[in-house]
């Protein structure tokens, strides 16, 4: 059987693009190998979610980026992003490719690179080649062939051996032109024993048709700690299609923090492979869906190495008609012995058209392991909103305190202290209070 | 002006089965009002009803607080008119820090621009809790979550003592609580007591009773007040139990609205 997929561009332009692009050969090789598997694979399935019938085509073409020297030059929307000393570890993209790149001469001198990643790719191959297109395989289904084929601008950060970043970098990736294609792609390698935070944001202006493909993948060598925190708050005419992953080895850690802020149409996907043994996984999923979003998150850990330890939580408030689906799907292969996985799913639901769905999957292929999950879906407790109201507190009020409580836990246990403010006022924007 | 409480012919429904069937009492400042009276009687349901659970339909009577018509009042207007539950089954509330809660609700009848300062709200309630021998640690717990039952009645009595109500109901706050944590709570209503407040205490025991007196003691059955007394009724209550009044009354079946 032939599958019929029309291409947002030919072979031709995508290998005299890399080449205008001075790519090394290696790397246009790579595009349009992926390019071909792109034309053969299906879109990925997301459980319970039809994406078939999505726009998913408009790519538009590339751009090339207009880089900016300083930072008062940045559009205002990502300056409000930036605080303080911020902007000394910060990479900036529009559109189709990196407008602005900066690293301290302190992380320069301990060896850290911080790019984008497409001059990490001509810079830095000794440290791209091996591990780009490793952890998100093109092959895994369309998406992130098309990734793998057409990515611009994106981040590319590696940590050396024992070296340990105590600020976190940090990217922003803004869409401001719909005919511009926006697929950045990030890749984080933390060799041994380093340890690291980097944190980025997803934005949108304008009201065109558009979609975000967008892929991470993250590889912690042993010992090494990595935290990877993403709030990605694009506007309603962005669909948002993103694909991250994480490798660990022996020892090694990585930390998740998500906040799902959009205001379209959004499937995420996010997984460690706990390749090491003694290595862990924690995922903390923040997510508000309003209007008639349809959105579909998955969190996925799967076990490999012995005495693992992965941990999944994910907290949703669906408000109008938003709609929701979420997974969790804990796999822990034969020979991860006295291995650990736990989930919980949470939703909210704060209006009788909004839907939540949370689908919590075990899936064990060894005896001597430890796993457990938790899910529920419900709507406002009204004897909680009685209790309050009966202390003088109007319902609105009361609404709120509930609301904001079921997403504290998490919130609250978020260790950048920026973040969780940034969260939280993105949480008020959404819940329109 | 003295708080002045006046319940009329309250007549209350649950899923349309009357439960109250015309409660009749009045109530001054400085006055505490015992209600006894066995399970099943409509005790808890005057407590709720009068709080305003939605649970509850009110479909006879009148209930004024200080002249005003309390049951016009959404329960949030209720509570800031005066009026304070002090509940038997509080809600746990996860995520809603216990100090968070308590200054929402002390904020709630502050005008805006007028809140109260957080230094003068923690040492407020700080001092409050002290004397209730709370854990200061229970400030910073998610609103009666994990709480045992008597830590969830003393988390009661720290509201009553912050938010200084005109007429305060106590609902069953003596059960599950030890002698000790019996006479703590004792201790908050009666150091609360004067003048301009009225306390309406609902038990089925007469023991919270030896901590707190009375001045005057109903009892309810089938739904109504069917005797009312002075100190001495909960004592001879203590001492007998309920079957002389259900004799001297000719009532059989003391409860209202069970299933048969």
């Amino acid at each position: 059987m032939t599958l019929q997929t029309i291409l947002p561009l030919n072979l031709e332009a995508l290998k005299s693009l890399s080449q205008q692009k001075n790519e090394p050969a290696w790397l246009t090789e790579n595009r349009l190998k992926a390019l071909e598997l792109a034309s053969k694979l299906e879109l990925p399935k997301p459980e319970k979610t039809k994406i078939d019938k999505w726009d998913l085509s408009d790519y538009g073409t590339y751009q090339a980026p207009v880089k900016v020297a300083t930072l008062d030059e940045l559009p205002p929307l990502i300056s409000a992003l930036v605080e303080g000393n911020e902007s000394d570890n910060l990479i900036v993209q529009k559109d189709s490719g990196a407008i602005f790149s900066s690293l301290s001469d302190e992380l320069k001198a301990q060896g850290v690179i911080f790019t984008d990643l497409e001059t990490a790719a001509r810079e830095h191959e000794e440290l791209v080649k091996p591990y780009l297109t490793t952890v998100v395989a093109p092959d895994e289904h369309q998406l992130t062939a098309l990734n793998a084929a057409m990515w611009n601008g994106g981040a590319f950060l590696y940590v050396p051996k024992n070296v340990e970043v105590n600020i976190p970098v940090q990217a922003i990736f803004l869409t401001e032109n719909a005919g511009a294609t926006f697929a950045p792609r990030i890749l984080v390698v933390a060799d041994t024993n380093s340890s690291v935070t980097y944190v980025d944001n997803y934005i949108s202006s304008g009201d065109d048709v558009r979609v975000h493909n967008g892929v991470v993948e993250i590889v912690a060598k042993a010992g090494a700690k990595v935290r990877y925190a993403t709030v990605h708050q694009f506007g309603g005419s962005t669909t948002d299609m993103s694909y991250r992953r994480a490798i660990t080895e022996n020892d090694a850690s990585i930390e998740w923090i998500i906040g799902e802020m959009n205001d379209g149409n959004t499937v995420t996907d996010t997984a460690t492979v706990l390749k090491g043994n003694g290595s862990t996984s924690d995922a903390k999923i923040i997510a508000v869906g309003s209007g008639s979003q349809r959105l579909n998150y998955t969190t996925k850990a799967v076990h490999f190495g012995k005495d693992t330890t992965s941990q999944m939580i994910t907290r949703a408030v669906m408000r109008e008609s938003a709609n929701a689906i979420i997974n969790g799907i804990t796999k822990i292969e034969h020979g991860a012995t006295r291995s650990n996985g736990e989930q919980t799913e949470k939703v909210l639901m704060l209006s009788p058209k909004a839907r939540g769905d949370a689908n919590p999957i075990l899936l064990i292929d060894e005896d001597d392991v430890m796993a457990g999950h938790a899910a529920s879906v419900g709507q406002v407790n009204p004897e909680q909103v009685h209790y309050l109201m009966s202390r003088g507190i109007t319902r609105p009020e009361a609404e709120r305190l509930i609301i904001y409580g079921f997403l504290a836990p998490v919130v609250s246990d978020i260790p950048l202290e920026r973040l969780q403010t940034r969260l939280q006022e993105l949480v008020e924007r959404k819940l329109g209070q | 002006m003295a708080t002045n409480f006046v319940i009329e012919g309250l007549k209350a429904t649950i899923d349309n089965k009357e439960i109250l069937k015309g409660i009749n009492l009045s109530m001054k400042g400085g006055e505490i009002h015992a209600i006894m009276g066995p399970n099943g009687t409509g005790k808890s349901t005057l407590a709720s009803a009068l709080m305003g659970h939605p649970k509850y339909e009110v479909t006879e009577g009148t209930v004024t607080l200080d002249g005003e018509d309390v049951l016009e009042m959404e329960v949030d207007e209720r509570a800031r008119a005066g009026l304070f539950l002090a509940m038997q089954y509080p809600s746990e509330i996860t995520g809603v820090t216990n100090s968070d809660f308590l200054r929402s609700a002390i904020n709630a009848r502050r005008e805006e621009g007028k809140e109260i300062s957080l230094i003068k709200f923690i040492r407020q309630m700080e001092g409050s809790m002290k004397e209730l021998d709370m854990n200061a640690e229970f400030a910073h717990r998610y609103l009666n979550e994990g709480f045992s039952g008597g830590e969830k009645k003393r988390n009661e009595i720290l509201q009553m003592l912050l938010l200084e109500p005109k007429l305060v109901i106590l609902d069953e706050i003596d059960s599950g609580l030890d002698i000790d944590a019996l006479k703590i709570v004792a201790n908050g209503v009666n150091k609360m007591r004067n003048e301009d407040r009225g306390f309406l205490i609902i038990t089925h025991y007469q023991r919270l009773l030896d901590y707190i007196t009375p001045d005057y003691v109903h009892v309810m059955m089938q739904g109504r007040i069917v005797k009312s007394g002075g100190p001495e009724l909960a004592a001879r209550l203590e001492a007998e139990g309920y079957d002389w009044v259900k004799e001297e009354l000719g009532i059989t079946d003391e409860t209202v609205g069970q299933e048969a």
